[in-house]
């Protein structure tokens, strides 16, 4: 099956520094993958680059079978980026965001509710304008922008910070949730042991770039992960993720340590 | 296209409704500008009269420059250009979009600054739908521009300052075509204003055109 993200010798520019300077990666359907690595390894650079955001100036980089150097325009629509900013507009409320992402994408009204119940955005906090919310509020409300499209790959980074324990578990239920609807996630975290509970492999970067495969490093069980059918069925309701969401506190209070068994991991040096 | 247009005139027009930053900052300041060239032309009536129509459009362009900076942030903060290039919407209908709410928010201050010049000028105003031709063509033409160059200078660490410097020279044939028209609708012989307002409309129409085609290049170069 062809991967959802195929990477080699990637190499693209921030300014005239390397941020990627030839980093290997393939994603196959369904998985989720941690990026790890400390601070300006790249991991940023790297999810930006796959949804389109930074050129790739040299090597292969094919996402959801597009050529991001040819057409990143492509790919955009099908992927969702959580990045360290929210998307929103401070004097539009939670609803008017939602909504007008939503039609930018062509989004059905009824994915469109269905994430706002999702993420608990339905009451009261649906008519408050952004600019009001708290942090974890406005994370929510950026989530629910991206969900209501439906995408099949989600680059999530650092979904947890900033976010207290109940909001990190809605996190974690909504990327099990994606993955059983058939999306892809590739994630950063700085919250290991809760971002390897949910991760299938763990792709290490240092300085931009990554090393051959082989060594395990870290795993996570990833399974609350598995892929179901390609976009079936409904976006899932509050209650069923509520479900999950326990179920991910669960998992995350035993999650094994960097380097103790569970899926597959990449090493990269 | 015309459907993405219709979508980001419609935030971009109830962000403001909710800000009322045009109600309460850009109009107040267009006022006081019109009092300001009252205050100082006024000993010679004769003058401020002769000089109503370009006052009056030197006026709207300086509190345009504010209208269009107001536009070009609001997708600067938290991450909304890159929303925007990952949303799927068409980057012409993204200008069009932003050039019919920033037309919108201009046409209604211009309702008002016609108001301060009969109240404070004395203006008399002859040919109404010269006048109004005028105002609709000359606006686009100063949205369309505005738009266009708010995105060009938004990458900049300097675009406050940047924006009037880079635009204003860009917009003096609207300033010309527009104060002769006004000249024409204000005076005896309103016919004489049309050809100026068919320059405007040409004028925007150009800037339209360029604005949408250019408008993709310049979200993802900023």
């Amino acid at each position: 099956m062809e991967p959802v993200v195929h990477l080699r010798d990637a190499v693209a520019l921030l300014g005239r520094f390397p941020a990627l300077a030839g980093v290997d990666l393939d994603v196959a359907r369904g998985e989720v993958i941690l990026l790890r690595g400390p601070n300006g390894a790249g991991k940023t650079t790297l999810l930006r680059a796959c949804a389109g955001l930074v050129p790739i100036v040299r090597g292969e980089a094919v996402v959801l079978g597009t050529d991001l150097r040819r057409d990143p325009r492509a790919v955009r629509r099908r992927v969702a980026l959580l990045g360290h900013a929210s998307g929103l507009y401070d004097d539009l409320t939670v609803d008017e965001n939602v909504r007008f992402w939503g039609r930018a994408a062509r989004a059905r009204r009824a994915d469109v509710e269905a994430a706002l119940r999702l993420l608990g955005l339905d009451g009261r906090l649906r008519h408050v304008p952004v600019g009001r919310l708290s942090a974890g509020q406005r994370r929510r409300a950026s989530l629910a922008c991206l969900l209501a499209r439906r995408p099949e790959l989600w680059l999530l980074d650092e979904p947890h910070a900033g976010l207290d324990n109940a909001a990190r578990d809605q996190i974690d239920g909504l990327v099990r949730q994606a993955v059983r609807q058939g999306a892809t996630v590739l994630l950063s975290s700085h919250e290991l042991d809760r971002a390897q509970a949910l991760a299938d492999r763990v792709v290490e970067l240092v300085a931009g770039t990554n090393a051959p495969t082989g060594a395990p490093v870290a795993a996570g069980d990833g399974e609350a992960a598995r892929p179901g059918p390609a976009g079936a069925g409904e976006i899932a309701d509050a209650a069923d993720v509520a479900g999950v969401a326990g179920a991910a506190a669960v998992v995350g209070s035993s999650a094994p340590e960097a380097g103790a068994s569970g899926g597959e991991a990449t090493h990269v040096a | 296209m015309w459907r993405d247009a219709t979508l980001v005139a419609g935030r971009d027009l109830r962000v403001e409704l909710r800000s009322r930053v045009t109600l309460n900052q850009v109009a107040p300041f267009a006022v006081v500008v019109l009092l300001l060239f009252a205050f100082a032309l006024d000993p010679d009536r004769g003058v401020l009269e002769r000089a109503t129509a370009g006052l009056y459009w030197v006026a709207v362009l300086l509190s345009a420059l504010l209208a269009i900076g107001r536009s070009a942030a609001l997708d600067e903060s938290d991450g909304a250009r890159d929303a925007l290039r990952l949303s799927g919407l068409e980057p012409g209908g993204v200008f069009l979009g932003k050039t019919a709410a920033v037309t919108v928010q201009l046409l209604v201050l211009e309702v008002l600054l016609g108001a301060g010049v009969v109240v404070l000028y004395g203006a008399e105003p002859a040919g109404i739908g010269l006048l109004v031709a005028t105002c609709v063509t000359a606006t686009v033409g100063v949205a369309a521009t505005g738009t266009l160059y708010g995105a060009l200078v938004s990458g900049s660490r300097v675009r406050e300052t940047l924006l009037p410097l880079l635009l204003l020279p860009v917009l003096a044939p609207v300033l010309i075509g527009a104060t002769r028209a006004f000249e024409a609708a204000l005076g005896s012989v309103p016919a004489d204003g049309w050809p100026w307002c068919g320059l405007l409309a040409g004028l925007a129409l150009l800037y339209s055109v360029a604005g949408a085609l250019a408008y993709g290049v310049l979200l993802e170069g900023s």
